[in-house]
């Protein structure tokens, strides 16, 4: 794999990503439901920061995930589908080379995305700060501006950075609709992952239990990727579990696009 | 050392969705195509040419046999600096310009950041894109998508060039224009192969032509020797004739046949024509054409397609 090749083709993917309308049209989705969410918490009194922040991130987490969804899925099926692979793996670029950068690039269109949502985020939650009195701040559990808000949104990164890999290991494969809907599968699954460790507690077939506890073993565990609940309110994030979470996500997206590179070398473009 | 040579190089897909069963679309194809040949790959659609130039291309991969280009494998990075290539009915990236799509390629081929947009600058009014070059290409129109992956073909001014299908979607003077680039291609040492089922376009250009059909290769050879120089006759149209002179002509001609307009097509035989054409005027009749008949390609290649389809029916 050529690292210069890769550069290549990420930043093309990156220009024509940020082109498409579907990203921008999601991150002014995403604008104007944070705004919503700031007019809804006008209705719930003492609890308006909360209510901001947890609707805030959770948009950015939903938003971030239909991009890498959708964009990721069509990453290899639609240059096939349009074959515009052709001409470009005709050139001197292995396979291997284009599909990570295929990777990389949408990887970059995400992180400007959520960098973007974060701004709009921070933009709110300053004009907040600025129009509340100090006596309601003085009930904050963490402040409007808290930076620790920047782990969260980090972690939500991490998160679609895997989706982002499940979609393009998908893709090299099946069809853009059953990639969409098999990555969501293993996103929802990895969401409780938590869950399926402690099948057992809630089922009494020792199958069952197995069952799940295989999937706890094979699904990614984006549970610990979670801290949303920490950041709004003002908790202590388990930084040892948040770090091994990462170290695992990042192997997991590791094996996935090394599976993804494997099935692409052999792949007929007919 | 050749451009492109096969051996005996073969394509199996597998069809059907409850029982897959193996369906050759290329047969044994072996091949050599010297450097400088404008070389075309004639056949008719379903043939087995793109499958053939997929396997080149190392866009799918072959059941058995080998492949080199250059002398080297068709699966070596490097090689495909030294090579262009036009897929049939090209398709880009919608939100790229050409430029931008041409800057992207060209940087593949590591040309040089200071030297891309000159490069790309040259290629495209080489096919004739003009200020059209800084649109995005979502707005091109077909025949506009197929000078652009014409230009993205060439922008590495490659040894060997691989057209595939070039006349395909192109006006008539389009199809003029890409004649004219593909001759200059020619002139500069690029070898061309290109495929195609307009038979006109490949006689105007090859030097060698192989025809393939049903998957195997039916035929070929240098163009000088299928359409050959031996003169099968003449045709001669002539108007201004008078019955009597029609019978006096008869006996030299082996077909008459009435046009519009009061004008005759006569078909003489190889031998002398000006005797014929004495006769005429004599007659007060006057020569409006007088062109010699000899084999076609079209000829070669419906004798050849028409073989292989039996051939392939007796199997």
């Amino acid at each position: 794999m050529n690292l210069a090749a890769v550069r290549k083709v990420a930043v093309a993917v990156f220009r024509e990503s940020v082109r498409d309308r579907v990203p921008y049209s999601l991150v002014i989705f995403a604008v104007i439901l944070m705004a919503a969410s700031f007019l809804m918490s006008r209705l719930t009194a003492g609890q308006d920061l909360k209510v901001i922040k947890d609707l805030g991130l959770a948009t950015m987490n939903a938003i971030g995930l239909l991009i890498a969804i959708f964009i990721g899925t069509g990453l290899v099926a639609k240059e096939v589908e349009r074959r515009s692979i052709y001409a470009v793996l005709s050139k001197p670029l292995s396979r291997s080379s284009f599909l990570v950068g295929k990777y990389v690039g949408l990887v970059l269109t995400l992180t400007v995305n959520l960098a973007m949502m974060t701004l709009a985020f921070y933009a709110m939650l300053q004009y907040m700060h600025l129009t509340t009195d100090d006596w309601i701040k003085q009930g904050w559990r963490a402040p409007a501006l808290d930076p620790r808000l920047l782990v969260a949104i980090g972690l939500v990164g991490v998160q679609l950075m895997l989706t982002t890999a499940v979609a393009l290991f998908f893709s090299t494969f099946s069809t853009p609709m059953l990639s969409m809907l098999l990555t969501l599968a293993v996103w929802v699954a990895g969401q409780f992952s938590g869950d399926l460790r402690n099948f057992q507690a809630a089922v009494d077939s020792p199958l069952a239990a197995a069952l799940a506890r295989g999937l706890y073993y094979v699904l990614p565990n984006l549970d610990a990727l979670d801290v949303k609940n920490e950041v709004v309110h003002g908790l202590a994030i388990p930084w040892a579990a948040v770090g091994l979470g990462v170290a695992s996500i990042a192997a997991y997206i590791g094996v996935l696009v090394t599976g993804a590179v494997l099935i692409f070398n052999r792949r007929d473009f007919k | 050392m050749l451009a492109i040579e096969t051996e005996g190089l073969t394509k199996d897909y597998l069809v059907g969705f409850w029982r897959p069963r193996p369906y050759r679309a290329l047969h044994d194809l072996t091949l050599t195509v010297e450097r400088g040949d404008v070389f075309g790959f004639l056949g008719p659609n379903g043939a087995g040419k793109s499958t053939a130039i997929k396997l080149l291309m190392q866009l799918i991969y072959p059941t058995s046999g080998t492949a080199r280009i250059l002398g080297r494998p068709v699966g070596d990075v490097e090689m495909r600096r030294r090579i262009g290539f036009l897929p049939e009915n090209p398709s880009f990236y919608d939100y790229l310009t050409a430029e931008e799509l041409l800057t992207y390629f060209a940087s593949l081929f590591d040309v040089p950041a200071g030297e891309r947009a000159a490069r790309v600058s040259r290629v495209l009014d080489e096919v004739g894109i003009g200020a059209e070059r800084r649109m995005r290409l979502r707005s091109y129109s077909k025949g506009m998508v197929q000078r652009v992956g014409i230009a993205q073909a060439i922008i590495n001014d490659p040894d060997v060039v691989f057209f595939d299908e070039p006349m395909s979607g192109l006006d008539p003077l389009g199809r003029r224009d890409v004649r004219q680039l593909l001759l200059r291609l020619r002139d500069r040492g690029c070898t061309v192969f290109f495929s195609s089922h307009i038979l006109s376009d490949a006689e105007a250009l090859c030097s060698r032509v192989a025809i393939i059909a049903q998957g195997r290769l039916a035929g070929g050879g240098r163009l000088a020797d299928i359409v050959g120089a031996d003169v099968l006759g003449w045709e001669l149209i002539a108007d201004g004739m008078t019955p009597a002179a029609l019978d006096l002509l008869r006996p030299r001609t082996r077909q008459v046949t009435a046009l519009p307009d009061g004008r005759y097509a006569l078909d003489l035989p190889p031998e002398a024509p000006e005797a014929a054409v004495q006769a005429l005027s004599a007659a007060g009749g006057r020569v409006v054409s007088l062109n010699p008949q000899r084999h076609t390609l079209e000829d070669y290649f419906v004798q050849h397609v028409a073989q292989a389809a039996t051939r392939e029916a007796a199997l």
